[in-house]
Formats: structure tokens, C-alpha cells, sequence
């Protein structure tokens, strides 16, 4: 079980390490990054499919059908729009 | 193998794979990889995921097949919705895309939250059930807001609600919101009646409306960073109640990555964040403003183009104007003709060019243009004296000297790109209007400044003509 504390050290380094990445980040990429950290939580339609595959009634079933198809648009289309911009980034060397 | 730990194996891969991923995206050398890496990670944790169906809990498992094949539909409908949709999408549109597939995540985790909540018979504790409510809170939240934002960017919503009380409505909005949500925390221990926990959702629901609708579409921007910030803590949050260390990982990363870069977006604009969400840009706008001396003189597009191509250097700024247009590849072409004919030429971006900072990258990356011919303002202001031409192309709040000595300015403080400090400034300009802020630009009077009247696309055709029948008469 991830009880009180170790969910606590787990959300601190998690925080350090998004403050740490953005913050050596150029301003170039800004909107490709913001893009690509939407995509990231779109890794939320995993524990949308583990809640609608224990549902039991239909409105679980329902709502959890929902939360998953909004969570696969959130990190297809995520990555689809991010790889869409990084590609196009090239240099004149 | 036990199922479990292979879950768990996928998931804490998955969550490596998404730092690496979003580290290798910091860098324009390395960042096209660093999606299709944390591209991989979201498919391992995904194809994994299904092994959930070994381990559901007793109650669920006569629903099984069809819980699992309602998953197998609805993810491959969310699946292909968005991959034609992002695939179709105009570069120019891309901030508003985003805060709509960012709003879908929001929406995720407060169904994830609504679940838990509605499972009957569910066997709460305090501290899983505060996080589930407080989850589903922002994620409804950002959910509604970044439809809205979505929406005002598109220009399918016009117009700002501005009254007096609104602040005080939207208020009192919220706290009513989160007291009912800690009323089903606290009092009924998670098993409210149906309609009240119905009631929540749908409370925070009109609250991202109401919190997103008197903003306007300049800072909106921010705004949709600001969502992208809550729905990775929304995500976080019910990651912690779903006891997914993946979740909890890439949420909160997200989360404090997307606090920090709606800062620096804030900062850029010359606001605070509180500022763009209580506040009104607009409004200023009719104050008095101080007379401008001069008058504003046009100058022919080819004659323009002529003198670039005989400078010895060049200095781009380009805007928003220049991508509505759809002129970004004529004015490479023209650029590449002066690069041929010697000239030094530069892309000077101001933060906030185009709709969202690096927006205006994007836009100029479409066109071909190579990263390293283009500056941020910090790294250029200081060469625009000794530059002989700098061009102004769609852009005005963001050239405006006012931000530097009109006190009285409503943009007064804004870091400006400072291309009246060239030899000559030319300024491509479809009609005589203000800029966003509804500011006149002291520049366009200013003595080194000409106006070239025109739709970009058109003048920037006219330049390239005006240049290569020079060179071809030459020969």
C-alpha cells in the first residue's frame, strides 16, 4: 500500500522533477513541451480502464466508459500533435 | 507470471520512459525523440493495463467481458477520434487543440473520481476520499474551462460575461462547490444520495465555465496552461486513490511542470496569474492616451524589399498577423533570396508571438525556416541597433515603445522587441487598426518608420518580384 508518507515523497520528487525539466527549457519549445506534458497525463486512461473494468453497475459502467474514451483522446491526441510540431524543427546545418 | 508484477513492471518502466521522454523534448536537437519516447511508455503502460482483468475485484467479475470490451470500444474510439483530428489540425490552431485533448484528461480523472464515488457499497477511508473529491474538483474543473478555452479560440464563443458581482458570484460559486464536496467527504462518508454527489459534478462543472468565460482571448494562453497544470494534479490525485505509482508520477510531474511554465507565460505578458484570471485586459483600453507626434508614412513594397536586399543586416519580427495571413513561407522565400544575396537576416521572437509562447516557432518551423536563424527577445534586443532594416510583420503591442516610457500605457512594463533602435524600420500593416490591447503604436510615427500597406502574402510576393527582377536585369 502506498500509505500517507510514501505517497508524499512520491508526489515531492515527481514535483522537483517537472520544476527541473521546464526550468533549463528555451522558450522555442514551449508550446511543443506544453503539448507534450498533455500528453503525458494522458496516461490517465489507464486508471480510467482499471475503474471501468471493476465497475458493477451500469451508471459505473457508463461513466467509466466515458473516462476512458476521453482519456485515449488525451494521449493520442496529445502525441499526435507533439510529434506533428517536433518534426518540423530542424537546423540549417 | 503473476499479472500483478507485470503491471507493476510496465508501469514504473512506463513512468521512466515518461521523465527521460519529456527530458530529451527540453532540447530541439533531441526533442522529436523524446515524444516517440514517451510515446513508448504510454503503450506499454496501455497494452498492460489489460492485464487488469486477471485481478478485478470478486463483485465485478460477472461484468467482465462486457467491462473489458466497453474498454476495448472506447478506447479505440477516443483513439481514432483523436489521431485524425490532430493529425488534420492547422498549425495555427494548435493552442486550442491542445486545451481541448487537455480537457478530455480532466474530464478522465473526474470520471475515475465519479466512479469511486458512485461504486455502491464502496468501503471508504477519509484521507483516499478527500483526494478522490478534491481530484474530481479540478478535473471537472479543467474539463469545462478548456472547452470553453477552446471554444473563445476557435471563435465559437465571442465576447467576455463582464458584470459587476461576477467575481463575487463565481465565488461564492466555488466555495458552495468544494463545501458540498467536503460535506460528502466528511459528513456522509462517501455514500451521499445520488443526486447530491451527481450534484457536485455538475457544480464544478458550471464553475470552469463561469472561472473561463470573462477571460479574453489574449490571455487565454495562459489560461489553457493553467488547466494543463490541474488536470496533471487531477490525474496525480487519482492515481494516489487508485494506488498507481504511474499516475501519481507522471501527474504530479506534470502538474508542477505546467505551474511553472504558466508562470514563465504570465511573466512574458508582463501579468501575474491572478491578474489574467480576475481582471479585465480590456477595459483599459479607452483611457486617455498621451498625442503622438508625426505622422505615419507609406513606403511601396517593392521599394522595401529593394533596400533589404541591399542591407547588410536584417532583423525579422514577426506576429500573429503573419500566420493568420498564411504567410510564413513567402516570407522564407524572400529570405532565402536575401541570404543568397549576402544579407545577414535574424528572427527576433517575442515571448508571446503567435497565441502561446514558442507558438510563433512552430509556425516558422512550418515553413521550413531552421531553428538557429531565429532569436528569443533577450538574446536579440541588444543587435537591433546596429541592424540597418528591422521588419515588423503582423505584430504590434509587442514593438510598441509606449511599454517603455508611457507610464499611462495600458501595456506599460511589457518587455517590448526594440526595432525602433534600426536604421530604418519597416512595418507590414494591413490597414491603420490598433494592436490587441487596443493601444496606438507610437512607432509606426516614429521619423526611421514606413508603412507597407497590404495583406502580408501579398506584399512579401511583391518584395520577392521586386528582388528577383533586379538580380535577373543584373545578370
Amino acid at each position: 500500500m502506498l500509505t500517507g508518507f510514501i505517497a508524499l515523497y512520491i508526489f515531492m520528487l515527481a514535483a522537483f522533477t517537472g520544476y527541473e525539466i521546464i526550468g533549463r527549457v528555451p522558450s522555442i519549445l514551449h508550446t511543443p513541451l506544453m503539448s507534450g506534458s498533455n500528453f503525458v497525463h494522458g496516461i490517465v486512461v489507464v486508471g480510467a480502464l482499471f475503474a471501468l473494468l471493476n465497475a458493477t453497475t451500469v451508471t459505473e459502467q457508463v461513466i467509466g466508459f466515458v473516462g476512458v474514451l476521453l482519456g485515449a483522446g488525451n494521449a493520442a491526441g496529445g502525441y499526435v500533435v507533439t510529434e506533428r510540431m517536433l518534426q518540423m524543427f530542424k537546423s540549417s546545418k | 507470471m503473476n499479472p500483478a508484477i507485470l503491471i507493476d513492471a510496465s508501469f514504473l518502466a512506463a513512468a521512466f520512459l515518461f521523465i527521460y521522454g519529456l527530458k530529451r523534448m527540453s532540447s530541439p536537437v533531441t526533442a522529436a525523440s523524446g515524444i516517440r519516447v514517451a510515446g513508448l511508455g504510454m503503450v506499454i503502460a496501455v497494452v498492460a493495463s489489460f492485464l487488469y482483468v486477471f485481478n478485478v475485484n470478486e463483485a465485478a467479475k460477472p461484468h467482465l467481458v462486457v467491462n473489458a470490451a466497453l474498454g476495448a470500444v472506447a478506447l479505440a474510439i477516443g483513439l481514432g477520434w483523436a489521431w485524425v483530428s490532430g493529425k488534420k489540425v492547422e498549425m495555427t490552431a494548435m493552442p486550442q487543440m491542445v486545451a481541448l485533448y487537455n480537457g478530455m484528461g480532466g474530464g478522465a480523472a473526474a470520471a475515475i473520481g465519479a466512479v469511486e464515488l458512485f461504486r455502491p457499497g464502496a468501503e471508504h477511508t477519509l484521507v483516499p476520499l478527500v483526494v478522490t473529491i478534491i481530484g474530481s474538483l479540478i478535473g471537472a474543473i479543467s474539463l469545462s474551462g478548456s472547452v470553453i478555452a477552446w471554444a473563445k479560440l476557435d471563435g465559437r464563443v465571442n465576447g467576455t460575461w463582464r458584470f459587476t458581482g461576477l467575481q463575487a458570484m463565481n465565488g461564492t460559486f466555488f466555495v458552495a462547490t468544494l463545501g458540498l464536496g467536503l460535506y460528502i467527504a466528511f459528513a456522509a462518508h462517501g455514500h451521499a444520495p445520488v443526486w447530491m454527489t451527481a450534484a457536485f459534478f455538475v457544480l464544478a462543472l458550471i464553475f470552469g465555465v463561469l472561472m473561463t468565460m470573462p477571460i479574453g482571448g489574449a490571455d487565454m494562453p495562459v489560461v489553457i496552461s493553467l488547466y494543463n497544470a490541474f488536470t496533471g494534479l487531477a490525474v496525480g490525485f487519482e492515481g494516489f486513490v487508485l494506488q498507481n505509482p504511474a499516475l501519481m508520477i507522471a501527474g504530479m510531474v506534470v502538474g508542477s511542470a505546467g505551474t511553472l511554465l504558466t508562470l514563465l507565460m504570465a511573466k512574458a505578458m508582463n501579468r501575474s496569474v491572478s491578474n489574467v484570471i480576475f481582471s479585465n485586459f480590456g477595459a483599459v483600453a479607452g483611457e486617455e492616451q498621451g498625442e503622438i507626434k508625426g505622422s505615419m508614412k507609406p513606403i511601396d513594397a517593392g521599394d522595401a524589399g529593394i533596400n533589404m536586399r541591399y542591407a547588410s543586416k536584417v532583423i525579422i519580427a514577426p506576429g500573429y498577423g503573419l500566420a493568420v495571413a498564411q504567410a510564413q513561407h513567402k516570407l522564407y522565400e524572400f529570405v532565402k533570396l536575401c541570404q543568397d544575396a549576402g544579407v545577414d537576416v535574424k528572427f527576433a521572437i517575442h515571448p508571446v508571438a503567435g497565441r502561446m509562447p514558442g507558438h510563433m516557432n512552430v509556425l516558422l518551423a512550418e515553413a521550413g525556416v531552421p531553428y538557429d536563424i531565429i532569436y528569443d527577445m533577450e538574446d536579440i534586443n541588444g543587435e537591433f541597433k546596429e541592424a540597418d532594416v528591422a521588419i515588423v510583420i503582423g505584430a504590434n503591442d509587442t514593438v510598441n515603445p509606449a511599454a517603455r516610457t508611457n507610464k499611462s500605457s495600458p501595456i506599460y512594463g511589457m518587455p517590448i522587441l526594440n526595432v525602433d533602435q534600426a536604421k530604418q524600420v519597416y512595418v507590414v500593416k494591413r490597414g491603420q487598426g490598433k494592436g490587441y490591447s487596443g493601444v496606438e503604436n507610437e512607432l509606426f510615427f516614429a521619423d526611421n518608420a514606413n508603412m507597407v500597406y497590404g495583406d502580408a502574402q501579398k506584399v512579401l510576393v511583391s518584395m520577392i518580384q521586386a528582388v528577383k527582377s533586379l538580380d535577373g536585369g543584373g545578370h
